[in-house]
């Protein structure tokens, strides 16, 4: 960590958005993560992510659990809303905070640990009640703040710093996500900011469940020879199958330009997500190939990244609930506590 | 684009904004840190070093180091590095002990000085210390030249100049006071191994104008006058007055005018306020004393009554930009203006006269009366005869005078020890590691983001009733250390070790200023144009390290590099480190200095 704060000087060119906020008004307080954290690239992408799409901070709630991903909302988007929750509970508190308040943006921040460990119950009912948030897991295979030990998401057979090797099927969150019914599920990679800043800024966007794992090195503990999540070991395996554009009213962020068919999804909002294909049989439309195909790619040791599956007509938990266009908050006593005749009604409906 | 070579003293040189673009080089940023520390005697002779008037250039320098200051790229203004200085000279204390002594052997040789201006006294101070006998020649009875003549003592208290001036004469110099040279050739018959002339610009230029004789009683040549103020020939001057020209002179006229009685002064240039020669701060002190500048008047006659000046006449121009660009003023039509006055001080420029080197003396001069002279050695065609200050090129200022003088020193030292006087000494050069634990380096890393901080000066009524009150107080201690904690350590290198680089991208998420990019490599166009905040000043280097693991390129552009040490601090393997570059340039009295430093 660094003791001094970020100085305030800037580049005298640093351009503002139609906000008038330049990308250092989207900052957090300074990092105390090791230096070099994986997680701290991540950050960054959701500053610049933020900026870009030119949302107020504070329009955004961040709610993260317990552990060294799930304390970087304090490095990014100072003004916006945060919940530091308990180790795992993220996803309740994203849920209570969705269904009370339909006016945010609900960015959840987790690591591997935090949702494949203690919190892997509440990460699945997230996905599948269908909770409009983004999801973002900084998947380092390990848990970093408590220094090292291989989380569930650690491959077989990768090794830990001090040489052992895991025995455990490591779980796969893309695949659960897919499985559960997530809308918008992507895998990125902290070391490739023009791949995840855009698929931070759709998952964002999307009015579903949207998840992103983010593959991120712990420079601490799992960022050497026989780990599967060093920076070495994924630019080596890392497959990407597609680039994403993301396109919000007539401005194009445009963000690398690479060969490839182009297929372009409008999202209810009226975005546009431009899939510039990379893999060119890919079909992030085909939920069950997705899930057949990273299996493939995993068995080959490779990993896929990219935007692997997206619905542009989502649904999700208001929508199943039926709850009022309003949210809860705006809900007055009368309407919050119907009384005894409407819980009576409620109870002959089903009988 | 090839490995940047950091070895090159160039290299990190030019990222040292203030030091590159002091004429003789000094170390800012190192003295800048030790007036933070109240070091100030450290930080007098780090300047005494390089630019052997501290206390004089504190007050007086034209300071080319600030508008080259990094400080002025990413906000309002750059630090004060003048008036810092100042505060080093002003709090010294006593610094006698650490002065070189006068050589106790001499080496035989014996050198002329023409002049006893700020350039023959750096060369005095370089070549005493090694033994030579150095012999100056003034026709004025002090030394310092213009300093002592021209610069008014309201700028610049003489006990100042005594100080400093005293400081290369006790080296034991010979001072031939009140003698005018007026023949080279007799000089050269002397047997001096080498002359060295500083004599100088002396001469002020004229207005050949209707009126102009006529009138000739109440119209002075600015320089002369300045002149005929500081040795108290003139101490006042008519009610109404106006001052000619728009450079530093002409401030100093007005400023002084303002105080001998002047009570409607006014300066007229004949381009417009923006284009004059002027510093800023000049014009801005000028005004502040309520002194008005009228700008785009041509002056075209004097008039006069009865042999007394009454008046002037200018005609009205405006400026016009020709097909070639270049802005040209061109007469407007309206009718001139006419401006009633007592006295006219003429301050349109000053140029090199030699009327003492007699041309067939076997010395060259160019088609503008400039010596011929190798720009490096300072060399003239005769070859035991050196050039430098205002002499050397025309008119400049201390501050080049001064490192005229060094380099010239350097030369006479070869050329009288028989070397080849074109070998020239590189410059001393180390860099060294600032880490100090983990987070923790030898400097103050911390970046203030405090604005420029204004040096107090007297209320402006007490300022005009004295000429030889000093305006500006100086900076207190507080202030001092506040405005040099603005100073952002350009010195202090970012120095990347790409065998160690994991391409984290950690240096790049975390510095303030977008310094860092990991690219694919291209020719140098190319790349400025795709990094993190496009390098548009081209004046600045890019620093590239050689292929990384991934095969792209580290690229930093040095432009707006705050010195934080942030990329260093995040840095998880090290590549990164804070080096401190030292450097300064070589000198002939480095044997004898080294007691100084
Ligand atoms: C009004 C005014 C204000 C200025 N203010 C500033 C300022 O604020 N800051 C700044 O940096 N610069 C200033 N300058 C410029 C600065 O004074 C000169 O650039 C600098 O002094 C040049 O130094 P020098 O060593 O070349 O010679 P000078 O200082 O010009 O000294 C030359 C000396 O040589 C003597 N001399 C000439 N011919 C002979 C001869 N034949 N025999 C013997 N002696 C001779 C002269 O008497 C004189 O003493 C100012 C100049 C003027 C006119
Ligand atoms: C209820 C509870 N159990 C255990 C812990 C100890 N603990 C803190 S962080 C952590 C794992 C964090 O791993 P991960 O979510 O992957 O975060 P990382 O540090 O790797 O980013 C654990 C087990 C805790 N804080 N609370
Ligand atoms: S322990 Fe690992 S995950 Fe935690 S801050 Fe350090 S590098 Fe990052
Ligand atoms: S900030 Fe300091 S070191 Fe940098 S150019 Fe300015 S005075 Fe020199
Ligand atoms: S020292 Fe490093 S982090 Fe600070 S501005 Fe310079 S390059 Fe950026
Ligand atoms: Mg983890």
């Amino acid at each position: 960590m660094s003791f001094l704060p970020k100085p305030k000087l800037h580049h005298p060119n640093l351009p503002t958005n139609k906000l008038g906020y330049t990308r250092r008004d989207y900052e957090g307080t300074i990092s105390t993560l090791c230096a070099g954290c994986g997680h701290d690239s991540i950050s960054a992408a959701i500053v610049q992510a933020v900026f870009e799409l030119e949302i107020e901070p504070h329009r955004i709630a961040k709610l993260s659990g317990i552990g060294c991903s799930s304390k970087t909302p304090n490095y990014f988007l100072n003004p916006a809303h945060g919940f530091n929750s308990v180790h795992g509970r993220m996803p309740s508190v994203a849920t209570g905070a969705n269904l009370a308040n339909r006016e945010l943006i609900y960015l959840g921040v987790s690591g591997d640990g935090d949702s494949a460990s203690i919190g892997f119950g509440q990460f699945a009912h997230a996905m599948r009640r269908g909770v409009d948030m983004c999801y973002i897991v900084e998947n380092n295979g390990v848990y970093g703040l408590t220094k090292g030990q291989f989380s569930a998401t650690a491959d077989r057979g990768s090794k830990s710093k001090k040489g052992q090797v895991n025995a455990d099927e490591g779980i796969d969150l893309v695949q659960m996500a897919l499985s559960l019914g997530a809308t918008y599920v992507g895998r990125g990679f902290s070391g490739d900011k023009e791949q995840l800043v855009p698929l931070i800024q759709g998952a964002l966007l999307h009015r579903g469940p949207a998840l992103l794992d983010v593959i991120s090195p712990c420079v601490a503990f799992n960022n050497h020879e026989g780990s599967t999540r060093s920076f070495d070991w994924v630019r080596a395996h890392n497959e990407a199958v597609n680039r994403l554009d993301v396109i919000v009213g007539r401005d194009e962020i445009v963000h690398a330009q690479e060969p490839g068919t182009v297929d372009e999804v409008t999202q209810h909002d009226g975005s546009v997500l431009r899939l510039r294909k990379l893999a060119p049989d890919y079909d992030a439309h085909d939920r069950d190939g997705a899930i057949s195909y990273l299996a493939e790619r995993k068995r080959a040791g490779e990993i896929v990244t990219g935007l692997l599956f997206v619905d542009p007509e989502p649904s999700d938990l208001h929508a199943a609930l039926r709850t009022p266009a309003a949210g809860l908050n705006r809900l007055g006593d009368a309407e919050l506590v119907p009384g005894a005749a409407a819980l009576a009604a409620v109870n002959a409906s089903l009988r | 684009m090839n490995p940047t070579d950091i070895k090159a003293p160039d290299y990190f040189h030019r990222v040292v904004d203030c030091q590159w673009a002091c004429p003789a080089h000094t170390p800012v940023p190192e003295y800048i840190r030790m007036i933070s520390q109240g070091r100030y005697a450290d930080a007098y002779m780090v300047n005494w070093k390089s630019n052997v008037f501290p206390g004089i250039l504190g007050r007086t320098c034209d300071r080319p180091c600030e508008p080259a200051c990094r400080r002025g790229r990413v906000e309002d203004e750059p630090v004060a590095i003048c008036r810092l200085k100042r505060v080093a000279a002003d709090n010294k204390g006593d610094v006698e002990a650490r002065m070189p002594l006068a050589a106790t052997a001499k080496n035989g040789k014996r050198v002329a000085l023409i002049g006893a201006g700020p350039a023959s006294l750096t060369v005095a101070r370089d070549l005493l210390p090694l033994g030579y006998d150095v012999t100056v020649f003034d026709g004025d009875n002090k030394l310092g030249g213009m300093i002592r003549t021209q610069i008014p003592r309201f700028r610049l208290p003489e006990s100042v100049i005594d100080e400093e001036v005293g400081y290369v004469a006790r080296l034991g110099l010979t001072v031939r006071s009140g003698e005018r040279v007026d023949s080279l050739k007799s000089l050269l018959a002397q047997g001096f191994d080498a002359i060295f002339v500083g004599s100088g610009a002396p001469r002020g230029r004229d207005l050949d104008l209707p009126g102009r004789k006529e009138a000739a009683a109440n119209i002075h040549i600015g320089i002369d006058w300045l002149s005929s103020v500081s040795f108290g020939h003139i101490t006042k001057i008519g009610k109404r007055v106006l001052v000619l020209g728009g450079g530093n002179t002409a401030m100093d006229c007005c400023r002084s005018s303002k105080r001998l009685g002047g009570e409607d002064v006014r300066v007229v240039v004949r381009s417009g306020f923006d284009e004059m020669k002027a510093s800023p701060w000049e014009k801005e002190d000028a005004q502040h004393e309520g002194i008005p500048i009228h700008n785009w008047l041509v002056p075209k006659s004097f008039e006069h009554e009865n042999g007394k000046l009454v008046a002037m006449v200018f005609e009205k121009v405006a400026p016009v930009v020709g097909a070639d660009g270049k802005k040209s003023a061109r007469p407007t039509g309206e009718p001139d203006v006419r401006m009633e006055c007592d006295e006219v001080l003429i301050a349109v420029g000053q140029e090199n006269s030699f009327p003492w080197i007699e041309r067939d003396a076997g010395l060259e001069f160019d088609k503008w009366g400039l010596p011929q002279l190798n720009p490096d050695t300072l060399q003239s065609t005769l070859p035991s005869v050196f050039f430098g200050g205002d002499a050397a090129f025309g008119p400049k200022n201390i501050i080049w005078a001064v490192a005229h003088g060094h380099q010239a020193a350097v030369s006479i030292d070869k050329f009288c020890q028989g070397q080849d006087v074109a070998d020239r000494p590189p410059p001393h050069v180390t860099l060294a590691s600032q880490k100090m634990g983990i987070h923790e380096w030898s400097y103050d890393n911390d970046v203030s983001n405090d604005l420029r901080f204004k040096v107090p000066q007297l209320p402006a009524a007490q300022a005009l009733s004295n000429i030889k009150l000093e305006v500006e107080l100086g900076y207190d201690d507080r202030l001092a250390f506040k405005e040099a904690q603005r100073c952002l350590n350009c010195d202090v290198q970012t120095v990347f070790a790409d065998k160690l680089c994991i391409e984290c991208d950690a240096c790049v998420d975390i510095c303030p200023t977008d310094c860092i990019t990991f690219t694919a490599n291209g020719d140098e166009a190319d790349v400025r144009e795709r990094l993190s905040a496009p390098a548009l000043n081209l004046t600045q280097p890019l620093y590239t390290s050689g292929a990384l693991k991934t095969g792209r390129i580290m690229v930093k552009d040095e432009d707006v590099c705050l010195h934080c040490g942030m990329c260093a601090e995040r840095c998880p393997t090290g590549a990164w480190d804070m080096q401190k570059f030292f450097l300064e340039t070589a000198q002939s009295g480095d044997r004898a200095c080294r007691r100084a430093a």
